[in-house]
């Protein structure tokens, strides 16, 4: 079952809003909806799921609609029509002191500009939730403690906000959402107004944080590096709309439309695409079984100077180049005792990014291989270059 | 063309409210007389209870606590000069009135100010009240004052109170609608209720500016003080106004001096408090 469920969540902003339900209904744009009626769209008929333990990424450019359609999850924001289900309850539908209740104990939220109290301590700050759940001062405190252990800010829990700097005041954000120890966490541009160093580590380091609590995360960003960094799954959003939703991969490999694609357009590949979206059959032989002779008729068959070499178990033993190969012929040598064993080997997840740094050290080609060493496959720098210019991708089953 | 018209009977509907209100709601102006009548004798008291230079030391030292050296000096001095001139008591009963009217503008001026703050309806009625109520001339209170609670202290203190709440009303909105729209997101969505909001965020964070509203109903306070005095009020108005009768120029002086030194050291004590909070927000 999924922990966050919206149906057709709709949020329009003006005085005629059921008119422009009907028009919108019928199928009519934000532009035209804003001439006959004065109401602005915020959100237009949104579906979608987040499953638990999942980190979900809504990304728009400013405007889009993206921070109201957040907004409604913990409704800060009151939906116009549709519902949100979280744990099967609507809460588009609870009353205040039920309301009070999801937002002190199931849904924390994180701000673009912190929205730290200024007049509190770091400490103060982050055993805010439960202060005002009515929680003993020194049990909320230890609680507090604890989070800020865990967001590296230990020694600051004296400190007024204002003395941190952007990075740690939003590690203070983080830590008051989580204090609460909500299943779900909504992170509303968190990281959009960091400096991009510190935004890299804060978002290595949410993930980090992530595979230790599994929480359900809804993260809102403009940015489509984020997005592609952090995302389990990214949601694209336009004039309101949820124009796609999808892996990183399924979003730019195959755009749903144009506007989609005018966004994947500038993205740095080599740090997005896996080693097994670049990789292309491995040739090889099985060093047991093969001989050099049957090495060197495979490499004229196929055009390559060299070959991996595995055992019975497909399990890489190194690389046997066009040399070597006649080098075992001339001297009468075992194959084994020939291979070149020192070669680059990749998992299928790698970034490209790195790989090509490892592909700058060795003249061989690199090896994709699974946990158990098994061959999956050979990179070489055309896959490389052709996966760089976006063109010759595929997508992995 | 105005002459064909008949005057608007005004002065009569008013002089019939007041009436009715003499008749039947009296046991509220007794009760109110009843409450303010003691609580300026006690701040007089206070003020008188210790040895006068005992006294002027103590309000020195808390002027150095809460704010500088410079301005315990000018206090130190200033209000030796007061006592020299002999003037301890009538300054005693003047900053008693100040005092008390400034408790009850608090009292009251506040919760209106954060009812004005949270409820856009509030504000738009009580804006044009707050209007009348610092445009109208201060005399004209003094009337209706004087009907209600009759002669001397307590009608002073009560036409104080009109003339001088406003800022606090004011400031108080401005500073509850000056709180950052995300803090109030952010408190909202831990789970505050409305109180908790208030208390913990909204009313912590518009310190600054309800104090500096305080600040300003105590100056208007004390600005009221002489006219507050041609009802009756005891105090250094008093004086004044028998220097003014008298054409005593000297004597006009020095009691006038009097007010100007009570006014820089209580501007002074008050202006620093909510900076000095702002400092130090952990005691």
């Amino acid at each position: 079952m999924s922990k966050i469920k919206v149906e057709n969540l709709t949020k329009v902003f003006g005085k005629q809003k059921k008119r422009a339900l009907q028009l919108l209904k019928e199928g009519q744009t934000k532009k035209d909806i804003l001439e006959k009626t004065g109401c602005t769209v915020g959100v237009n008929q949104a579906n979608f799921t987040v499953e638990e333990g999942e980190i979900f990424v809504i990304m728009g450019l400013s405007g889009s609609g993206k921070s109201t359609l957040v907004r409604m999850l913990n409704r800060l924001i009151d939906p116009t029509s549709g519902s949100v289900f979280i744990d099967s309850e609507d809460i588009s539908k609870v009353n205040d002191d039920q309301l009070r209740q999801i937002r002190r104990k199931t849904i924390s939220m994180v701000f673009q500009r912190f929205a730290l109290f200024p007049h509190r301590t770091v400490l103060e700050n982050t055993a805010y939730g439960l202060e005002v759940q009515g929680i003993p001062k020194n049990k909320r405190e230890d609680r507090a403690m604890e989070t800020l252990q865990m967001v590296g800010l230990k020694g600051y829990e004296h400190q007024l906000p204002s003395q941190l700097s952007g990075g740690m005041q939003q590690r203070v954000g983080l830590a008051r959402a989580l204090t609460n120890d909500p299943d779900i966490l909504l992170m509303d541009e968190a990281f959009s107004a960091l400096d991009p160093l510190i935004r890299k580590d804060m978002q290595d380091e949410l993930i980090e944080l992530q595979s230790a609590m599994q929480k359900t995360i809804v993260f809102i960003t403009h940015d489509l590096d984020e997005a592609l960094r952090i995302g389990d799954r990214i949601a694209l959003m336009k004039d309101g709309v949820i124009v796609q939703i999808g892996t990183p991969e399924e979003i730019l490999t195959d755009p749903a439309n144009e506007y989609v694609e005018r966004f994947v357009e500038d993205v740095d590949w080599s740090k997005v695409l896996q080693a097994e979206n670049v990789m292309k059959r491995a040739e090889m032989i099985t060093l047991d079984k093969d001989g050099p002779r049957v090495a060197l008729n495979r490499m004229r068959e196929t055009g390559l100077s060299s070959l991996f070499a595995v055992d019975r178990r497909n399990r890489l033993q190194g690389v046997l180049s066009a040399d070597a190969a006649k080098q075992a012929i001339d001297e009468g040598k075992p194959l084994a005792d020939l291979i070149e064993r020192d070669i680059v080997k990749v998992r299928p997840d790698t970034l490209l990014n790195d790989i090509m740094v490892q592909m700058a050290e060795t003249n061989h080609p690199v090896a994709v291989v699974s946990d158990d060493d098994r061959v999956r496959g050979v990179i070489v720098r055309g896959s490389v270059i052709g996966a760089l210019t976006g063109k010759e991708v595929k997508t992995h089953d | 063309m105005t002459e064909s018209i008949p005057k608007l009977p005004l002065a009569d509907v008013v002089e019939v409210i007041v009436s009715w209100l003499q008749a039947n709601v009296g046991w509220l102006f007794d009760f109110i007389s009843n409450l303010i009548e003691p609580t300026v004798a006690f701040f007089t008291a206070v003020l008188m209870f210790l040895p006068t230079l005992v006294t002027i030391v103590l309000i020195a030292a808390l002027t150095w606590w809460l704010s500088s050296w410079r301005i315990a000096l000018f206090t130190l001095i200033g209000l030796m000069l007061i006592a020299n001139l002999g003037y301890w008591e009538e300054s005693a009963q003047t900053t008693a009135l100040v005092l008390t009217a400034t408790v009850i503008s608090i009292i009251i001026g506040v919760p209106i100010g954060i009812l004005c703050g949270k409820n856009d309806t509030a504000r738009n009625i009580i804006t044009p009240i707050l209007d009348f109520m610092q445009t109208m001339p201060a005399f004209v209170y003094l009337v209706p004052a004087v009907i209600f609670f009759s002669l001397g202290t307590v009608p002073g203190v009560i036409a104080s109170v009109v003339f001088s709440m406003p800022p606090t009303i004011r400031l108080t909105n401005l500073g509850i609608r000056q709180v950052p729209e995300d803090l109030i997101e952010a408190s909202d969505a831990f789970g505050s209720t409305s109180s908790q909001k208030l208390f913990k965020i909204q009313l912590p964070l518009a310190k600054t500016t309800i104090m500096a509203g305080i600040n300003q109903t105590i100056m208007l306070a004390l600005s009221m003080v002489v006219i507050a005095s041609m009802i009756g009020a005891r105090g250094l108005g008093e004086a004044v106004l028998t220097a003014v009768q008298r054409i005593e120029v000297g004597t006009g002086f020095e009691a006038g001096l009097a007010i100007v030194i009570i006014a820089i050291v209580l501007d002074r004590l008050t202006q620093n408090l909510g900076q000095g909070n702002g400092q130090h927000p952990r005691n």
